[in-house]
């Protein structure tokens, strides 16, 4: 069932020519950092004479390419998922889903799981795209994977925030600038405590989390964070909608 | 066990401190078309959604074939085909493609979901259709498409609030002859305000007002108040008044301007061939004799605004 919902989600999806146009979009901006990525490469290593100074292809590319994603994923989630659940309460579409025999919770996850399947394609893309550096040298395929999960990961957990944000108003717009503002805070957070490292705000930020992906690190306390994180929303929009089914 | 489709019992619903609908109280049959009516706000569509399960009731229980809608929501919706007032259709998808979602979404098994499709487009002359966006489907298609979505999975019961918005006569009368075809099967509710099309497919009949039932009964009961015991006379001499009571039968006999005369006549009598022979005996010029109807609107007008002047007991016959 939650399969179901979540294929109705990737058919509107790709229904209207957003869908392809934000994934071609990104892949072009995500292509053009790859290409940079690789040419500076050699402009910079050969400069850097002593050992120390050297990094790996794969950590100098794939840090710029991963670097830059989850930079843009904090713009185009909130664009995809804003009409997850606000466009169908504006459009009253909403009574179609809830008298089917499905619970809230399989719809709010079946909309969840959609949009990420829709955005998991661009992190298998630049996958793809970064394992072609493998034929011509030889790549460190571990720190590529450490990184689609970080990724993935965030995608879900931005997703999840973004699907709350849709659900508490009948305006697209008002959903997505509040995700907008909600994950660019949470990205900011740590930033605001540098200087003491160990500060409880630093460690609720997205990007703290992140960071262990992107060195090549897979840490068990990230990975729950995210999940702890994505089940938060997501348990939030199932009581915000059940208030509707309540409230009326 | 009974064969009860629908059971509310002592539905309420309480908005702020109002009630938008209090205390109702009705059950369904397999095979029978219930046709809801009230004035706007009365709670019809209130009460769709409760028994939809699209809203928790305050008070009361709704069942659907003996399981509880509360209790085990996704198996009672599972028996429920359900069209609300503002059509729920995805725009952006072509009209298989949106049949074949209703279709997963209402459980039916993926071997059959293209029959279902099939069948439901078929039953509301959607065939034509098939490869349409519904965006620019006119708004009659978008009924139709929205009928199909809720007899898709053949439910035991199907809830249509106001089906036949919005249609032209021809396909008001296909939607009709649908509603009866499926009520055959199983059951049917229907809202609407449209009075005669609530005569011609409905066998139960309930009016609600201000969120209570005012009248809860068979379609014959509201036929039979509407006939009346009434005849509407025209004479070309008219005799004075008390002539016409001598007929065997007759009550009363009211002048109307215009020349016709109302005639008021006893439970079980028939006078009006005993009318039609004095006449001819006397000369008043008969021109006209013919039941003089109550339209459907002054029984409702009635049921809605005089509510003590039916009391409950007779209601309920």
């Amino acid at each position: 069932m939650i399969i179901n919902v979540a294929r109705k989600e990737l058919k509107s999806m790709f229904a209207s020519p957003m869908g392809w146009v934000i994934l071609s979009l990104l892949m072009f901006a995500f292509g053009t950092q790859y290409l940079n990525g690789v040419n500076d490469y050699f402009a910079v290593m050969s400069g850097a004479m002593r050992p120390a100074e050297r990094t790996g292809v794969t950590q100098f590319v794939g840090q710029s390419v991963y670097g830059l994603a989850s930079f843009i994923m904090l713009f185009a989630v909130p664009l995809l998922s804003m009409r997850l659940i606000s466009e169908e309460r504006r459009s009253q579409t909403l009574p179609f889903l809830f008298s089917a025999p499905i619970s809230l919770t399989e719809i709010v996850v079946g909309k969840f799981l959609g949009l990420v399947g829709f955005l998991s394609i661009l992190v298998v893309f630049i996958y793809a795209m970064l394992t072609t550096l493998n034929i011509w040298s030889d790549i460190d395929f571990g720190f590529l994977l450490a990184n689609s999960l970080g990724l993935l990961l965030m995608v879900a957990g931005f997703s999840a925030l973004g699907v709350y944000f849709s659900s508490l108003t009948q305006q697209p717009v008002i959903a997505a600038i509040l995700t907008f503002i909600a994950l660019f805070a949470l990205m900011m957070l740590d930033r605001f405590s540098a200087g003491d490292p160990n500060n409880f705000l630093g460690a609720l930020s997205l990007t703290r989390h992140f960071q262990s992906f992107s060195n090549g690190l897979i840490d068990t306390a990230d990975i729950v964070y995210f999940i702890l994180f994505a089940v938060t929303f997501l348990t939030l929009t199932v009581r915000r909608l059940d208030a509707d089914r309540l409230r009326g | 066990m009974n064969n009860f489709t629908v059971e509310a019992i002592e539905l309420t619903r309480l908005y702020g401190g109002r009630e938008a609908v209090s205390n109702v109280n009705f059950t369904l049959s397999k095979g029978e078309v219930l046709g809801f009516l009230g004035p706007n706000g009365a709670g019809k569509s209130t009460t769709m959604k409760m028994l939809t399960g699209n809203l928790a009731p305050s008070n009361g229980s709704v069942k659907i074939c003996g399981i509880d809608m509360m209790e085990n929501p996704k198996e009672a919706k599972a028996l429920i085909g359900y069209l609300p007032e503002m059509r729920p259709l995805y725009k952006e998808l072509t009209v298989d493609e949106y049949l074949t979602m209703a279709a997963r979404l209402h459980r039916v098994s993926s071997k059959h979901v293209k029959s279902a499709v099939e069948t439901a487009k078929e039953r509301c002359g959607l065939g034509h259709m098939s490869k349409r966006l519904i965006e620019n489907l006119s708004n009659g298609y978008q009924q139709r498409v929205g009928i199909a979505q809720a007899i898709i999975h053949r439910p035991m019961v199907v809830i249509l609030d106001e089906p036949t918005v919005g249609l032209d006569p021809i396909q008001i009368r296909d939607i009709r002859a649908l509603i009866r075809e499926v009520g055959g099967e199983h059951s049917v509710i229907i809202s609407t305000h449209i009075l005669p099309e609530v005569e011609m497919v409905c066998d139960h009949v309930q009016i609600i007002d201000k969120g209570k039932l005012v009248f809860n009964g068979s379609i014959d009961v509201l036929k039979r108040q509407r006939i009346g015991n009434k005849l509407l006379v025209g004479l070309r001499n008219p005799p004075a008044a008390e002539e016409l009571l001598k007929i065997n039968g007759v009550s009363e006999a009211e002048m109307l301007p215009g020349g016709l005369i109302r005639v008021r006549f006893e439970n079980d009598a028939a006078p009006s061939e005993a009318i039609v022979q004095a006449a001819v005996q006397q000369g008043w010029g008969l021109h006209q004799i013919a039941p003089d109807q109550t339209s459907l609107e002054d029984v409702f007008m009635q049921l809605t605004y005089q509510e003590q002047a039916i009391p409950q007991e007779q209601a309920a016959a």
